[in-house]
């Protein structure tokens, strides 16, 4: 829609094109959601897309993705052979309510930074321990995990002026198995749980919940606990935290996201 | 910045905040549609440099450089684009307004895409067609037949508006560019309720281009209600244009007017209004009981049924003794369900333009189900003569009852009249959602008692309907609720209270169906139930106690005398459900899921009460061709269609040979609205008469001319074969017009008496128990139409009435939170079905002729949606063994169900 309350749009090619950030400002990545609501707060709009970065980056570190790449480039990724994690990101993107047109022009970084439960790439990045390089206005830079960055619904840890660089997912990551679930209330329609199970090479096992809770928790095992304690550490853990919106009860979210769990702890219980 | 559009070299300046979908439409692409504005429907899909995206979320200035194509520019000059043809070719829209946008996709899709359509086209919704047709347009198969004379009725005839649909040249309301165009945008009430103190409108005034702000001192005193009937007094006189009290969140408090939409929105912000808040009720039950908020002062001639219990209605009838019946019965289920709001989410917004032409009269182009209505209310509330008012509508993008509502042309018509500016208004999805209307949420109580034998001994009701802050369709919707879904079952013994209540909530309003769809989830639910105690199959037991042929219908009152069996098919619906249920086929149930089986019944009146007018004017051309003007609007009812294939019909010529005009108060006469499943019924029977009258005088000319045998002259295409020897109409014409024989005529229709119309829906569901999901895997409906004068039409009114039933019973839902707002006002939160939500039905049709409707057709575009809900319920009810009382039964509820249950 219209964002009348614009009237100044920056687009800069490089970092040292940045504005000095003020009140008013926002950053656009895809524009997806900035353009899906009246943001009456917002005088000016900076793009990030004329910035240039290359949207993804293989090397033997892992995974870089340029906060600007889309769904669709991300989706796209022809990954190495080794990493048989890759399929989860095909996975993960299928599980965006928005159809494949959004994939043109959503990004990475912005469904990051909107931190919406249900936001898939906060599932796939957290899942596969990925962190941010945030860029500060001032200069500087900082990392941060995503399972630390993301605070609840639309809040998160960028401080002002403060724009997603990228995201790395480690090599590591990248060559586990990996398990997934998603549920939600229509067919294709906004996750209410999304859980990954990942089991590394020497066996060690990670669930990561998201969408059934306001932001991702992480329940990390040396190997596959059983069945009862996984589900008894998740349900400790939350401890009621499951989130209620239009998109599902929270009772059925936590009785999804334990079926899952279940599901996915034999999926990868077996001998790593 | 330049860019291209559809090969055309641009050099423009978006505003900053801009989004690429306005700003094409700014350049007359008016193709590129809005449905949302939020990237949900994809109504306004566009390719950027040969990728297809969401318009209303692209950053104009990303356009910069690139290059854009639209509908506009799909087709290679006259030659369409083999999407467009095959949309065309299996007809795969209704209203048309999603078309563009669905065309635009399908046609970018791989063929992997096209094996996976659910998955493809989750960022495209339709709500007129329940996705059938759209699959065949995708899969290439062909629906319509061609046009030949003498094929009129009960043939394929495909859409008169089809090829500008699929070409984007359709004009819907917004789609014309005018000079000088203002905009207008409300200012709404924070508040659910709230006197207004003052309005200090300085601030917005001095926003550049504001021209004027518009509050309840400009708006006229007079009260009338949004709701349009034949007869105003059908509803009560509640509401003013602008009010100084505010009955709702989202009640218009003031209009600004100003040379852009940027201007009118800021100057809103800029509004500084002090309220008076007072005390607020939400629930009905609570708002009946006394030292509830009062939330109307009117005097008795509003019409108010008891503004001190905040009733708008409150009906009562009876039959026979209930208590005594109770005492008779084997078996009794009582139980109280609710079906809550849910929104009609037709694609196109609510919107009209208005302006006063040099004569001085009020033009207003409105989306709009009831033109003629919404004219003479105009008149009445601006005390103005009606020929100083015009209300036109051309193609309307969905209406399902919400259009039967004068709920923009009132601002409009104001904000014409005190600038003297053309003036748009155009609503938000968001407002649809917040300052439109619902269906009237209902809490039924319901109980019934059976015989061992399969006899019904009593049914008892109560329904508490909540209308919301005002009455607008508040007691019909009641009266319809109270029915036909009790009306349709023979029992010697019933009781039924309605009541509707006003809140302090968005107002409720007509819906497809009109109360029956609420009624009939509890009635029917509970027949199900009741048959289950008896140990009888649910069929059997319908069969056993619905009416048949003759018996009187005594629902809350006896029906009127002039409602009439004008054809019976219940019974031949029971059978074709049970048969398609018994085949077995349908899809199989995934490993470990439950299944069952349910079904349920409707019965309709083809006609809503109390008259029904239509008026057709027609007319051979000079050319040898027919042209009329019709009353009523189209906005995929596919009644145009019918109307040609009348008229080709009487006239013995091709449908494409009759040019029509329709919904414009201009054309003269009067038609009530295209309302209550009256499109074909009611403006069909006058069209027929019509082109009978005008067949009739053509014949007699063309006899006495050509001094033929007057029982030997028949219409033949273009010519009149006169006993043998063809005369040409365009040859007639010119000797009619030499001897000022006149060759035109008029037919006129009132809608009485009415008839009686039935469906059955049949589900085979299967459950996931341990996540309550619901999937269909055989879904069928059997419809008895009369004669189906378009049997591929009919039958996607029955697809599109099931699919839009069908998001109602699984997941549709306007949220209300504890203040009173909706909480859900976009469609990412409020769910509609998408293609992949939507099983294919099996549409079955009764053979009946009806004796009232033409050529024997009968009503069909409500009542496809009234037996869903419960049909679906009573399946999951057989697969699950818990019965729910409440929708929409969304997997997080089914799922606290059986977890319930244990």
């Amino acid at each position: 829609m219209d964002l009348n309350t614009i009237t100044d749009i920056v687009r800069p090619s490089g970092r040292d094109e940045l504005p000095a950030w003020r009140q008013g400002d926002a950053f656009v990545g895809g524009g997806t959601w900035l353009f899906s609501e009246p943001q009456n707060k917002l005088t000016r709009l900076i793009d990030l897309s004329t910035l240039g970065w290359e949207p993804l980056r293989v090397s033997d570190q892992g995974l870089e993705i340029a906060a600007t790449c889309t769904i669709a480039q991300l989706d796209g990724l022809a990954a190495p052979p080794s990493w048989i994690a890759a399929p989860l990101i095909g996975q993960c993107c299928r599980a965006f309510l928005a159809s494949f047109k959004i994939w043109n022009v959503a990004t990475v970084g912005g469904n990051l930074c909107m931190s919406l439960p249900a936001g898939p790439m906060i599932s796939l990045t957290t899942a596969l321990d990925g962190d941010l390089r945030l860029w500060a206005p001032d200069g500087g830079e900082r990392r941060i995990a995503v399972a630390d960055f993301v605070k609840g619904p639309l809040s998160n840890e960028l401080r002002p002026g403060e724009i997603v660089r990228a995201i790395h997912l480690p090599r590591a990551a990248l060559t586990r198995r990996t398990a997934f679930r998603q549920i939600s209330l229509q067919k294709f329609g906004r996750s209410a749980a999304l859980i990954i199970g990942t089991r590394d090479a020497s066996g060690a096992f990670v669930l990561t919940v998201t969408a059934s809770t306001p932001q991702p928790y992480q329940f990390r095992f040396d190997a596959p606990p059983s069945a009862d304690d996984l589900t008894s550490q998740i349900d400790a853990t939350i401890a009621g935290n499951w989130y209620d919106d239009i998109h599902g009860l929270p009772a059925w979210r936590r009785a999804m996201t334990l079926h899952f769990a279940r599901e996915i702890r034999d999926e990868l219980g077996d001998a790593p | 910045m330049t860019f291209k559009i559809n090969g055309r070299d641009f050099s423009e300046q978006p505003a900053p905040g801009q989004c690429l979908r306005t700003f094409l439409r700014q350049l007359g692409h008016f193709g590129v549609k809005k449905g949302c504005d939020a990237g949900d429907c994809g109504a306004c899909t566009v390719y950027v440099d040969g990728e297809p995206v969401h318009s209303c979320l692209v950053p104009a200035f990303r356009a910069d450089g690139r290059e854009v194509t639209t509908i506009e520019g799909l087709a290679k000059g006259n030659d369409l684009h083999p999407m467009q043809q095959a949309f065309l070719d299996a007809q795969g829209f209704q209203c048309g307004f999603c078309t563009a946008g669905m065309i635009m996709t399908a046609a970018a899709l791989n063929q992997e895409q096209k094996a996976d359509l659910g998955r493809a086209l989750k960022g495209n919704l339709c709500r007129c067609t329940g996705y059938r047709a759209i699959e065949d347009a995708i899969s290439g198969r062909r629906d319509t037949e061609d046009a030949k004379a003498g094929c009129g009725v009960g043939h394929n005839v495909p859409a008169p508006a089809g090829p500008d649909v699929v070409t984007g040249r359709a004009r819907f309301t917004l789609d014309v560019a005018i000079d000088g165009l203002h905009h207008i945008k409300l200012a709404r009430s924070p508040h659910a309720h709230a006197r207004i103190r003052t309005i200090d409108k300085s601030a917005a005034l001095a926003v550049p281009g504001v021209i004027a702000v518009l509050t309840h001192e400009d708006a006229p005193a007079t009260l009338y209600s949004s709701a349009r009937h034949e007869t105003r007094e059908t509803d009560p006189d509640d509401t003013r244009v602008l009010d100084d009290v505010v009955r709702f969140i989202g009640q218009r408090v003031a209009a600004v007017v100003a040379t852009s939409e940027a201007a009118a929105e800021e100057a809103c912000r800029k509004l500084v209004i002090d309220y008076d808040i007072l005390p607020a009720v939400f629930d009905p039950e609570a708002a009946m009981q006394p030292g509830a908020p009062q939330i109307h002062d009117r005097e008795p001639e509003a019409r108010i049924h008891d503004p001190s219990r905040n009733l708008v209605a409150e009906l009562h009838g009876a039959t026979g003794d209930v208590a005594q019946g109770f005492v008779e019965a084997d078996a009794i289920h009582e139980g109280t369900y609710f079906v809550p709001r849910v929104q009609h989410v037709h694609l196109e917004t609510l919107c009209a333009i208005a302006w006063i032409d040099e004569s001085g009269r009020l033009n207003v182009r409105s989306s709009t189900q009831v033109p003629f209505l919404t004219r003479l209310e105009l008149a009445h509330v601006f005390g103005l003569p009606p020929d100083k008012v015009r209300v036109l509508c051309e193609r309307v993008g969905g209406g399902f009852g919400a259009k039967q509502e004068m709920l923009t042309e009132d601002i409009a018509t104001l904000a014409a009249l005190k600038t003297g500016r053309p003036v748009k208004l155009e609503l938000t999805r968001e407002e649809q959602f917040t300052g439109a209307t619902t269906r009237h949420p209902m809490k039924v109580n319901i109980k019934i008692g059976a015989k061992r034998d399969g006899t019904l001994t009593a049914m008892q009701m109560r329904v508490v309907s909540n209308t919301g802050a005002y009455g607008n369709h508040g007691m019909p919707v009641l009266e319809h609720a109270c029915s036909e879904s009790i009306s349709v079952y023979r029992c010697a013994n019933k009781k039924i209270d309605g009541y509707a209540v006003y809140t302090n909530t968005v107002p409720a309003g007509a819906f497809r169906g009109y109360g029956l769809p609420q009624t009939g989830f509890a009635v029917e639910s509970a027949i199900d139930e009741v048959a289950r105690m008896i140990g009888m199959d649910a069929l059997e037991f319908r069969r056993r106690n619905v009416v048949r042929k003759g018996d009187p219908m005594i629902g809350l009152h006896k029906s009127p005398d002039d409602v009439i069996y004008g054809s019976y098919g219940l019974d031949q619906c029971l059978d074709l459900v049970q048969s398609a249920l018994l085949r077995g086929d349908g899809d199989e149930p995934p490993a470990g899921w439950a299944v069952g089986e349910g079904t349920a019944l409707t019965m309709i009146d083809t006609v809503p009460p109390g008259g029904h007018y239509s008026d057709t004017h027609i007319w051979l051309d000079a050319d040898g061709s027919y042209a009329m003007t019709i009353g009523t609007a189209e906005f995929g009812n596919g009644t145009s269609t019918v109307h040609r294939q009348i008229a080709a019909s009487v006239l013995n010529a091709s449908p494409t040979a009759i040019a029509f005009k329709q919904s414009d108060t201009d054309h003269g006469g009067h038609d009530t609205g295209a309302y209550g499943s009256t499109g074909t019924v009611v403006a069909g029977r006058a069209t027929q008469r019509a082109a009978e009258a005008l067949r009739d005088k053509i014949l007699d000319f063309a006899a006495a001319q050509s001094k033929a045998d007057r029982a030997r002259c028949k219409l033949a295409g273009d010519a009149v074969d006169c006993d043998g020897k063809a005369m040409p109409l365009s040859e007639l014409y010119k000797l009619a017009k030499a001897f000022a024989v006149d060759v035109s005529a008029h037919g006129k229709s009132n809608g009485i008496p009415r008839s009686v119309a039935f469906n059955v829906q049949g589900f085979r569901v299967a459950v996931n128990m341990a996540s309550g999901e619901v999937k269909i895997l055989k879904s069928v409906q059997a419809a008895d139409a009369g004669t189906v004068i378009n049997p591929m039409q009919c039958r996607a009114q029955v697809e599109g009435g099931v699919a839009q039933a069908l998001g109602a019973a699984m997941f549709e839902e306007v949220v209300i939170d504890d203040e009173g707002r909706v909480a859900n006002p976009a469609l990412r939160h409020y769910r509609i079905p998408a293609f992949a939500d939507v099983p294919r039905t099996e549409v079955l049709f009764a053979r009946t002729s009806d004796e009232l409707g033409p050529f024997g057709a009968k009503s069909m575009s409500e009542s496809p949606y009234n037996p869903v809900a419960p049909a679906l319920a009573n399946a999951i009810r057989a697969a699950t063994g818990v019965r729910f009382f409440r929708l929409p039964l969304k997997p997080d509820r089914v799922h606290a169900g059986i977890t319930a249950a244990g």
